[in-house]
């Protein structure tokens, strides 16, 4: 697979180019339009995909996600619903029983939570419950993650809520290229996918993005970057992080291992095992809060697999476990976890 | 009732005849799940007595080769309508493998067939109501003259996907028609409690909806409303909010006893006015129904309830491996 850094800033709405080795040229897209992207060719492609979710329309979405696909497909596929965040879920599935692609958009993750019911009791439990009669093809994406001044109820990391259920997929990417292959998955996929999109990557993460058009397999974790020293597990945007952490730390001859998660519900049990096995020291970060995170659910399949390939006690990098992030500039940058707070778990473990 | 109305509603007397037959079966299908219950057959019931004759009577309104329906638990008037046998509600009633609802898997009423468009149903109430929405919204989509028909409690009534599965439908004009079957109890708590207005149907002024309130007892005055409303929705004129009034003649399911809550002379008096009944009396005064066919009826229906009840009885359950299976497609 290939793998690409982040861009340096550049205009944040324009699509630029930058040449590849091939001579050709390359799209660089943000995150945030390689949602657009990807979201844009499903439409193209089939007719059964449509957007429904809260300002998607005319406004082009709140992160501006959506920009331009109402100019492009009309008010009938790209659809502004009122504002309850149940129905679009609840409208969604209805829809994807009777055979279209809905992508229903929550405007921020932290509002999914009136959706709950029909996510957990009615998508995830639609093909099971009717023994493979009925299926529910539905996408749900949501932008989570804090660092963005959002405070308690614009920060949250949500995923840990769905990530016990049997019949749903979580997918959190953490690059653009990731993000248009994940996403034209979700939408092709058979199951209902929650796609979780972190805003702070909306704008600050760009690499090259591909024209054509591929997809990256959902249920397969990625490894972004190949070390021998320490593993670093995480997802989402912390990805970002560590990856610039450790090309610090590989000057200081740390040569740090690092894997992304990418579907965080079902995990690739076997890239978890593989990555851990390979170092013996394990850091996993999230952005959740601490307690009952994903990452402890990592931790336990290392510790039931791994645990005579380690070298050291696994370690958590994670949210504190208060209620959510405040809003007040230095007790959010408490809260979040960020290249810092990395770097120096990362040092720890190596020195352990 | 006087005259003949049933013809008027542009209804052969065929037409009520098996309108009526299939509200008879759904009784008798009823009953004998109670008696199954009680011998320890069946660990679950959870009864449509009372509600047959809105239940069939709607489904009739209906272009049951096209129109979608999400029934709720207590439908087995809707789901019969729609395709389902005696032998699949049996199937069901004993969680055996072949039971086309979910192999099993849920509990009796909790309906779904995708080959006759019923819509897979759950537990948690109410969630079927924007499953509906979506797919009127789907019909709209494709240019499909389909109606979306879902059904509900009158207690379901007060949960958030109603109001927006409603309100949803209506701003977008679909073609949805949700019938609030209200049976005067939410297990045991009065309708006087669930709601402070007069009628369920009250509510549509609020979506900016027609709402009707009819006798669910008379499923000729059912029949016409949603043959209205059906109009309506395959003229692009958006969705309507039936209320169909009956009464719950069992208690609410084979776990509770309504005694505790509701006194005998009030059931009794209900039972005077079972819609079944009446309807009877309708197509027999107006000499639509024999007594020789009824009798003829009756014998066929236990018959085929015979049939279906032995061979749901020994059919296979699924295998305990199958419990791994479907829970993704791939
Ligand atoms: C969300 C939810 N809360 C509670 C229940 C338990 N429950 C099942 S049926 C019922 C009463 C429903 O009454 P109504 O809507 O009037 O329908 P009826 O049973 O009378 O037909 C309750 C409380 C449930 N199934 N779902
Ligand atoms: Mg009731």
């Amino acid at each position: 697979m290939q793998k690409m850094q982040p861009m340096p800033a550049q205009n944040q709405f324009m699509t630029s180019y930058m040449e590849t080795k091939g001579g050709e040229m390359m799209p660089v897209l943000s995150y945030i339009q390689a949602v657009t992207k990807a979201l844009q060719e499903e439409m193209e492609r089939d007719e059964k995909v449509f957007v429904l979710g809260e300002d998607v329309g005319v406004r082009g979405g709140v992160f501006r996600a959506t920009d331009g696909l109402y100019q492009q497909f009309g008010e009938s596929r790209v659809i502004d619903t009122p504002l309850a965040e149940s129905a679009i879920a609840g409208v969604g599935i209805g829809a994807a029983m009777y055979g279209m692609r809905p992508v229903a958009e929550m405007q921020f993750a932290d509002f999914i939570l009136p959706a709950v019911n029909q996510i957990i009791s009615e998508a995830a439990k639609m093909r099971y419950r009717s023994n493979n009669d009925w299926t529910c093809p539905i996408t749900i994406r949501a932008p989570y993650g804090g660092g963005v001044h959002g405070a308690l109820y614009h920060s949250q990391s949500i995923e840990a809520i769905f990530a016990n259920q049997p019949g749903l997929k979580i997918v959190m990417p953490s690059s653009p290229y990731d993000v248009k292959g994940l996403l034209k998955a979700a939408i092709r996929d058979n199951d209902p996918v929650l796609f979780l999109e972190h805003k702070r990557a909306y704008r600050s993460i760009k690499e090259e993005v591909p024209d054509t058009d591929y997809t990256l397999p959902i249920g397969k974790a990625d490894v972004k970057r190949e070390g021998s020293d320490i593993t670093v597990i995480t997802y989402g945007l912390c990805v970002q992080w560590a990856i610039k952490a450790a090309e610090n730390l590989a000057a200081e001859g740390i040569d740090v291992h690092i894997l992304d998660l990418r579907t965080i519900y079902p995990l690739d049990q076997e890239a978890i095992k593989q990555a851990a096995s390979k170092t013996g020291k394990v850091l996993l970060i999230t952005e959740d809060n601490k307690e009952g995170s994903i990452i402890g659910e990592v931790a336990a399949i290392i510790s039931e697999h791994c645990l005579f390939d380690l070298d050291a006690p696994i370690k958590r990098l994670a949210g504190p476990d208060v209620p959510s992030m405040p809003y007040a500039p230095p007790l959010e940058k408490e809260f979040m976890i960020n290249q810092d707070k990395i770097e120096a778990a990362m040092r720890d473990l190596a020195e352990f | 009732m006087s005259g003949n109305r049933h013809q008027s509603l542009g209804l052969s007397n065929e037409d009520v005849i098996e309108m009526y037959r299939v509200m008879l079966l759904a009784r008798r299908i009823d009953e004998r799940m109670w008696l199954l219950n009680r011998s320890g057959k069946i660990p679950f019931v959870v009864s449509c007595q009372g509600q047959e004759a809105q239940q069939v009577a709607a489904s009739f309104a209906l272009n049951r080769s096209e129109d979608y329906a999400a029934p709720y638990y207590r439908d087995v008037g809707v789901v019969l309508s729609f395709g389902m046998t005696a032998k699949d509600l049996m199937l069901q009633a004993y969680a055996k493998a072949d039971d086309p609802n979910s192999g099993g898997r849920q509990m009796p009423g909790h309906f779904g067939q995708k080959k006759n468009r019923m819509l897979s149903g759950s537990s948690p109430v109410t969630t079927q109501v924007p499953h509906a929405v979506g797919i009127g919204l789907a019909a709209k989509m494709e240019n499909k003259s389909i109606v979306s028909f879902v059904t509900l409690g009158e207690g379901s009534s007060n949960q958030g996907d109603f109001h927006e599965g409603l309100n949803f439908a209506a701003v977008q004009k679909l073609p949805v028609i949700t019938m609030v079957e209200n049976n005067q109890y939410a297990i045991s708590v009065p309708l006087n409690k669930q709601v402070a207005c007069k009628n369920i149907s009250d509510r549509a002024i609020g979506y900016g909806m027609p709402g009707i309130t009819v006798d669910g007892n008379d499923p000729l005055a059912v029949y016409e409303a949603v043959k209205q409303a059906a109009d309506r929705a395959r003229n692009g004129e958006g969705p309507t909010l039936i209320e169909a009034v009956s009464y719950r003649l069992t208690p609410h399911s084979s776990d509770d006893d309504d005694r505790s809550y509701r006194n005998r002379e009030e059931v009794e008096e209900a039972k005077e006015k079972d819609g079944l009944l009446s309807f009877k009396t309708y197509l027999q005064e107006q000499q639509v129904l024999t007594d020789e066919r009824l009798e003829q009826m009756e014998q066929e229906i236990k018959e085929e309830i015979n049939q279906a009840t032995d061979y749901a009885e020994n059919a296979a359950y699924a295998s305990p491996e199958s419990i791994y299976d479907f829970v993704y497609g791939n």
